[in-house]
Formats: C-alpha cells, sequence, structure tokens
C-alpha cells in the first residue's frame, strides 16, 4: 500500500536526519531516534542468506544502544575517522500487519585526519516505524551489510 | 618445494629467545612468499572448517591456508576431503560457490570436472571430435586430479596439510591443546555463522596480539572500564612442549574486586574505571564447562584460534591476502541442545567479539598502527621481554607476552632462521 506524501515527507525526513546525526558524531542525539523498546542489528548478507542468526552488532533494547554509545565514548579503541552517509532509494509502506516500514539503501564512506577516504560499507536498511508525538521513532531497524569483510574495524553505527 | 630458491633477505634476530623481532619479518613480501611454502604449506596442521558446516554428502565450503584457496567438502561415503581449489588444467578457481551442496566440483573455464574426493571425472571433447583435435591418447586422467591436502579431525574440526613429514595431529596440536578442542566440542554443535574482519597489516602482527596476554587489560578497555576485568584478575598462558600453541585463560573468582584492582594503572591516563552499564545482561556468564575459566583462547600454530569468551565460542581462521593484509574468518557456534534462552544469549552476548566487539575491537587498530609506523626500519625491532626473557614458560599472570616468543621460535625453526646467530641456516 502507499503513503501520503506527507508520511513520505516524514520518512523521509528520519533518514536524513538519522544519517545527518550520525556523520556529525551526534550519536547521543541518534540514540533518541530511536523507541524505549527498540531492536537494531547489523548483520552481514552473508549470514542474512544462510538464514544464520549470528549479527556483527546486535541492541535489542535501548539500554544497549545506550552502551554501546557509551563504550565508545569511555572505553573503546578504534580508528579515528569521520563518516559520511549517502543514503537513497528510499522506500516507504504501510499495511495492516506493519504500520509503517521503510527501505532504503546506503553508502558509507570514511575518512581519516588526513583526509583520506575510502568506501567503508555499503547496504541496505530495513525499519520498522512507529509514530511519535515527536515524529516518526524507530521500533525495528536492520542493517544488512554487503561488505561484510568489514575493514579494519566496525565501531561507530552504520 | 623447499623454498630454496627464494632468495629472502635475511633479518637479524639479535636475541636468542626471540625477544627482539626485527620488524622486516612482517613487511618484506619475499618472506610472505617463504612463508607461504615453509609455514602454510610445511609441517604444520592448518584448521580448515568445522564438520557441522558440511554436515551432508556433498556439502563444501571454500576455505584458504595461507592465500590458497582450499575446497573442503563430504564425499558419498561420508569420508572429508579437502584440495585446493585450482583446476588442473589450466589453473582456474574450480568451485566459485563459496558454499553448497554439489556431485562434482566443474570448472567454468572448459567444463572438467572433479569428483569430491577431486579425482578428475570429466573432460568434454578429451577425443575431440571426429578423430580431431582432443587430448593426446596416452592422456592419464588419474595424473590430473585437484592437488589434495592430508585432512585429519578432532572432535568435528577438521586439519589439513600440504606436508608429507607433519606429525600426527595429536602429537602436533600436544596434550593441552587436544583437550581444549574436546573442551570446546564436547557435544554437538550448531553454527550461528560467519563474521569476517579485513585487517591491513601483517598476519603475524596478529598472531602476536594473540599470545600477548599483556594487552588484554590495557588496549581492550571496555572490561576494565565496566569493572568486569583486570589485569591483576587471575589468568595466565599455558604452551605446548614447542611453545608455538598459546592458551590464554582467564578464570572466576579472581581479584578484580579488591583494593588493589586498579593499582598499576595509574599511569595510563583511562578514566574513571567504576562505570555501570545500563544493560549488564550482556556480560552475564552461565557456567557451562566443568572448569572455572572464564575466558580461554587457544591459538594454534599457524594461524587460527579457538574461543571461548563467557558463553561466546568461535573458531578464528587467520587468511593472508599479502605481507601487507589478511583476513580473519570467525565460525561462531552454540550448542544443539541450547534452549531458547541460552541461544539468545550467545547471540547477544556476540557484541563482545570480533570486529565491531565492544572487547576486541581494538584489535584491528592496533595491527594497522604497527604496520604503518614500522614501514621504513626492518632491520629495528621490537621488544618482547614481559614475563622476561630466555626460556619459554607457562604464566601464572597475565603481564606477560612468553608466548609471543614461543611462535617466533617454532615459526624461526620452519623458515630455517637461527635467532640470535649471524645468519639464517
Amino acid at each position: 500500500m502507499g503513503v501520503t506524501p506527507d508520511l513520505w515527507m516524514q520518512v523521509h525526513d528520519l533518514i536524513e536526519t538519522y544519517g545527518r546525526l550520525l556523520d556529525a558524531d551526534l550519536l547521543e542525539d541518534w540514540v533518541e531516534l530511536f523507541v524505549e523498546e527498540c531492536h537494531y542489528e547489523i548483520v552481514s548478507r552473508e549470514n542474512q542468506s544462510q538464514q544464520l542468526p549470528l549479527s556483527l552488532m546486535l541492541c535489542d533494547n535501548k539500554d544497549m544502544l545506550r552502551d554501546r554509545i557509551f563504550s565508545l565514548r569511555q572505553a573503546n579503541i578504534y580508528n579515528i575517522h569521520s563518516d559520511c552517509h549517502v543514503i537513497g532509494l528510499v522506500r516507504a509502506a504501510q499495511t495492516d500487519a506493519a504500520p509503517i516500514s521503510a527501505t532504503a539503501s546506503y553508502s558509507l564512506y570514511q575518512s581519516t585526519q588526513e583526509g583520506e577516504s575510502r568506501l567503508f560499507s555499503v547496504g541496505r536498511y530495513y525499519l520498522d516505524l512507529v509514530a511519535d508525538p515527536d515524529g516518526l521513532r524507530i521500533a525495528r531497524q536492520i542493517v544488512v551489510v554487503d561488505t561484510g569483510a568489514i575493514p579494519t574495524l566496525l565501531a561507530t553505527p552504520i | 618445494m623447499n623454498g630454496a630458491a627464494l632468495a629472502a633477505p635475511h633479518y637479524r634476530f639479535p636475541a636468542a629467545d626471540c625477544s627482539r623481532i626485527p620488524y622486516g619479518m612482517y613487511l618484506d613480501a619475499d618472506i610472505y612468499a617463504l612463508e607461504q611454502i615453509r609455514i602454510f604449506h610445511g609441517p604444520v596442521w592448518n584448521f580448515l572448517a568445522l564438520e557441522a558446516e558440511i554436515p551432508n554428502p556433498g556439502d563444501f565450503r571454500v576455505v584458504a591456508v595461507g592465500d590458497t584457496p582450499v575446497i573442503v567438502d563430504r564425499a558419498r561415503d561420508g569420508s572429508i576431503h579437502a584440495m585446493v581449489n585450482r583446476c588442473a588444467h589450466r589453473g582456474s578457481i574450480v568451485q566459485r560457490a563459496l558454499h553448497g551442496n554439489c556431485k562434482v566440483h566443474t570448472c567454468c573455464y572448459h567444463q572438467w570436472s572433479f569428483d569430491l574426493t577431486g579425482r578428475l571425472v570429466g573432460v568434454p571433447f578429451q577425443k575431440g571430435v571426429n578423430g580431431h583435435g582432443g587430448l593426446p591418447a596416452d592422456f592419464d586422467k588419474s595424473c590430473h586430479g585437484l592437488q589434495r591436502l592430508r585432512i585429519a579431525t578432532l572432535k568435528g574440526v577438521i586439519f589439513g596439510t600440504f606436508a608429507d613429514d607433519t606429525p600426527p595431529l595429536e602429537e602436533f596440536l600436544g596434550p593441552l591443546f587436544v583437550r581444549q578442542v574436546e573442551r570446546l566440542f564436547h557435544k554437538p554443535i550448531r553454527i550461528l555463522g560467519y563474521q569476517r574482519q579485513r585487517i591491513f597489516g601483517n598476519w603475524k602482527l596478529y598472531t602476536d596480539n594473540l599470545r600477548d596476554p599483556n594487552h588484554g587489560g590495557l588496549l581492550h578497555m571496555f572490561q576494565i572500564t565496566f569493572g568486569i576485568a583486570r589485569l591483576s584478575g587471575t589468568g595466565g598462558a599455558r604452551m605446548d612442549d614447542d611453545g608455538k600453541h598459546n592458551l590464554s585463560w582467564a578464570a572466576q573468582g579472581g581479584r578484580a574486586d579488591d583494593d588493589t584492582a586498579t593499582e598499576g594503572y595509574d599511569e595510563t591516563g583511562r578514566g574513571d574505571m567504576n562505570i555501570t552499564l545500563r544493560d549488564p545482561s550482556l556480560l552475564r556468564y552461565y557456567k557451562e564447562f566443568p572448569d572455572t575459566l572464564t575466558l580461554a583462547i587457544s591459538s594454534l600454530f599457524p594461524a587460527s584460534a579457538l574461543q571461548q569468551i563467557g558463553n561466546t565460542l568461535a573458531v578464528r581462521q587467520i587468511r593472508t591476502r599479502s605481507a601487507n593484509e589478511f583476513e580473519i574468518v570467525s565460525t561462531f557456534f552454540g550448542y544443539e541442545d541450547d534452549d531458547a534462552a541460552m541461544a539468545r544469549h550467545r547471540l547477544r552476548k556476540a557484541n563482545l567479539a570480533g570486529p565491531a566487539g565492544l572487547v576486541s575491537m581494538e584489535d584491528g587498530e592496533a595491527v594497522e598502527l604497527v604496520h604503518r609506523a614500522i614501514v621504513r626500519d626492518a632491520d629495528q625491532h621490537s621488544v618482547v621481554e614481559f614475563g622476561g626473557r630466555g626460556p619459554i614458560k607457562d604464566q601464572e599472570n597475565l603481564i606477560s607476552d612468553v608466548p609471543m616468543r614461543g611462535f617466533w621460535l617454532h615459526y624461526c625453526k620452519l623458515m630455517g632462521i637461527t635467532p640470535g646467530a649471524a645468519s639464517w641456516a
């Protein structure tokens, strides 16, 4: 089923905000795009296509997402970089079974402090969204990465 | 093949106990080429795959030994075979799929086909057409199979070797590591999935890392920051008689909560160490082995590791790509009789390990930091003295990198290097 132009705009706005917050390193604000009972998972296409349940990152509630970001800030050492998300092919749908869902493709480039950029990851977002007084929020997101051979390491969310 | 024809540069190991490693050993393309012959194709058992990955006749997976592509499969009679994934005709990759089930492996280039044991069974137009073309009448298909590896299995773990003189698997592993394999694979497993990580550095920087318990509580600060483990905790390193394999271990009931637990961290400049997680359920360990070990990482010479991090179980295979790049392929597993809660716990706890691991992500960065900085000075060397110099001994603490020296002494033996001597053998 199609969506109204207004809802399509809201979905687009959410996805734009999503990429912008990550690229601006506003990770704590990014977490607030999720509802409390959320599910955020990064899984390789290799595992998904074989129906293997292992993911690369799995947060099945918002506290786990908060802990991830907190750990990045406080404890983890990772390659110093900036992110640039290029997100497109956004599609939104609404059915009786799933109130609002959306898919999008992304490319994620990473750049070093010296300005050397590389394509870090490509893949797709699969989103279940809910309407909140403040706008749409993410209830469930599966990131399926085609780039399953993670270059160096995966610290900041995709 | 003994690699004698390869004239590798002779970097000097100034210390007979391998307490100095010349940087050139991590950088040089000729050293890398020699390693492929003397180490990966040498008298070692390379981890290949798990039997649970190829449960049915015809099942196969494509893996690698060093940088040699290898097919592991199960034949009609249930027997397991491993062969180089390279057509005996013109050297093409034969099996292009990463995994699957097939009756024969067929090369797409000229349609030569090989049975599941690697024998050449089909050559289209072998006799030509109407007496013209085709292969010579005396062409013997039995001489043109895929190059086979000898395999050996232990508790469903498949190892392969290229060398005729490799000692039996259990002798190669030694009793301690036979027990570690038996411990992790004491009942039927279920494959949970794979993780891959591409690191732009030399593969031996990673095998060093695996044998350096000292970095665990200093580089990987997740467990320290959240008060789960400290370097002062109960743990250590045990090796086989050669010192080539290493078990890094930590046990429950350690000293992490003592007043002295943060002693030694004063000079690190790291922040508050008593922060708590909002959802600590991730860290829970459900005891499932008869011992007290909560961490047991068996690094097997040359390039694999069996991993227990709490309830996260995996096998890691290091696949070399050049002197400057390698891939870590991790196969995560649980047990067939895991209940739903345990299955979920293992998947959540996998957050700790792998390329995005809260505990382990730093390894990729550390390897690349070293590889970038040593690029110019092949004759300078790293310093390996934590836990002391001289003979290789088991360590009953975590402030040690002695197992690194164990790896290098065995590596040098296979490479024909005499550490401390003026030149190579």
